[in-house]
């Protein structure tokens, strides 16, 4: 279990977002409809956004701390984040952009990575070839294999298929069990929040409108 | 074709590479600190950079010359040390640096400005320090513009004439350029030496400018 303590508030023009949550979970889920905000408190989590005041810290260790003027760099929070746009380096081949990170840290065996995730007839293709799917999950062995304290993926299986969907969850609970890593999972899929985290926030407007076990802060249809 | 003439075209290409080799390092740092950074007299750089692109060649030349002489501020340390710059071949790369220096400084920002910088985020949340992102990241997704930039600063390297004909002269197999032999040869009725330097400008110049444009399509 991880300690995730995100109280911070974040103006973007005129959408404020408003975060005050303490808890406990091995995998957080921010659940909401497009705009809702989701997206902007991954990166606040990422250091790729300053809130205006607050506190970001997960397991502990304190990312962002407005009052003692603590703002880690995006460089030094160690996450492994996956944004929603992908952002694969186009002038790297698949192999090049799975092992960027080069940090010390907790990462899982490549081999083991590319057969779970099945990347493997991949690794040298450059990514301009890929499919939607495939540079989502691309994109997720890049931040796995980063060596990160805590996961931050931003919808990362929006563009997989339904049947490859299923393993590739299993296989990232699985290697996620393995690092003990926590993570954040940004999803506008009920199912996907059921199965991947044991937390969730229901986020509406800037706001956390729900907060807990995913299958009773969802709605219900 | 004379000795002569072949002489020329050779130092003109070579002096053209050499200050293509000289304002590459510089001028992109200059284009990646405009494109990517904002601090204090950011729009003064910007238009020093750009000063050799609309002043008169001759008055670049005539500054350079000032700056060179041995009485100039540059030129007087160096001559403490046993180097001297005007009428000399170096004074020829100098010139044409200068003047090239604005077209590779203003394609290359537009390399700078068209990376995502989105990409160099990825990379430094992935741990990548600053130079490692400039290196990894932002300088390769930039590169074809830097080498279109680089290529429109040798060409215009190649015809490079008002400054180099103050600061370097146009001394026979010293400093005698293409576009300042064209000049002494016209000047002196060798017409068909100028034509032939002529021909061979043209030549360079359609290669250079056509391999320019085609990387900044392609960038």
């Amino acid at each position: 279990m991880a300690a995730f303590d995100l109280d911070f508030t974040l103006q973007q023009g005129e959408f404020t977002l408003a975060f005050s949550v303490k808890v406990e979970a091995r995998a957080l889920a921010l659940f909401g409809a497009s705009g809702s905000g989701k997206t902007s408190a991954l990166e606040a989590v990422a250091g790729l956004r300053t809130p205006r005041r607050g506190t970001i810290a997960v397991n502990g260790r304190v990312l962002f701390d407005s009052e003692r003027r603590l703002n880690t760099s995006a460089r030094s929070r160690r996450t492994g984040y996956v944004p929603q746009d992908i952002l694969l380096f186009p002038h790297l081949n698949v192999r090049e952009n799975v092992v960027y990170g080069l940090r010390e840290g907790n990462r899982p065996d490549l081999r083991v990575l590319v057969e779970l995730l099945e990347l493997s007839p991949l690794m040298d293709r450059g990514v301009g070839s890929l499919s939607g799917g495939e540079r989502q999950r691309v994109a997720m062995a890049r931040a796995l294999y980063s060596g990160p304290d805590v996961l931050l993926f931003d919808e990362p299986l929006a563009a997989v298929d339904l049947p490859r969907r299923r393993r590739i969850v299993d296989a990232l609970l699985g290697i996620r069990d393995e690092l003990a890593v926590p993570l954040i999972y940004v999803t506008h899929l009920p199912e996907e929040a059921v199965t991947v985290a044991d937390w969730a926030l229901l986020i509406d407007n800037g706001r956390i409108a729900a907060s807990g076990p995913p299958r009773e802060v969802m709605p219900a249809d | 074709m004379s000795a002569e003439i072949r002489d020329i075209a050779i130092f003109t290409t070579l002096a053209a590479l050499a200050a293509t080799a000289v304002m590459l390092v510089p001028g992109v740092a200059v284009a990646w600190l405009l494109a990517r950074r904002q601090f204090p007299g950011k729009a003064l750089v910007e238009t020093v950079v750009s000063l050799p692109l609309v002043m008169p060649p001759v008055a670049t030349g005539l500054l350079l010359l000032w700056l060179f002489s041995r009485r100039g501020p540059i030129g007087g340390l160096l001559a403490r040390v046993g180097i001297d710059i005007v009428f000399t071949p170096a004074a020829v790369v100098i010139a044409m640096a200068v003047m090239g220096l604005p077209l590779l400084v203003r394609t290359a920002r537009a390399g700078f400005e068209q990376v995502t910088r989105r990409y160099e985020q990825i990379a430094e949340t992935l741990g990548a320090g600053p130079w490692r992102v400039f290196s990894t990241v932002t300088l390769p997704l930039a590169a074809r513009n830097i080498l279109a930039g680089a290529t429109l600063g040798f060409s215009r390297a190649l015809g490079e004439f008002g400054a180099t004909i103050v600061v370097a002269g146009s001394i026979p197999g010293r400093t005698r350029t293409l576009a300042v032999g064209i000049y002494s040869f016209t000047e002196n009725g060798q017409d068909r030496q100028a034509a032939m330097l002529l021909a061979i400008s043209v030549s360079i110049a359609f290669v250079a400018v056509l391999a320019s444009n085609r990387l900044a399509r392609e960038a």
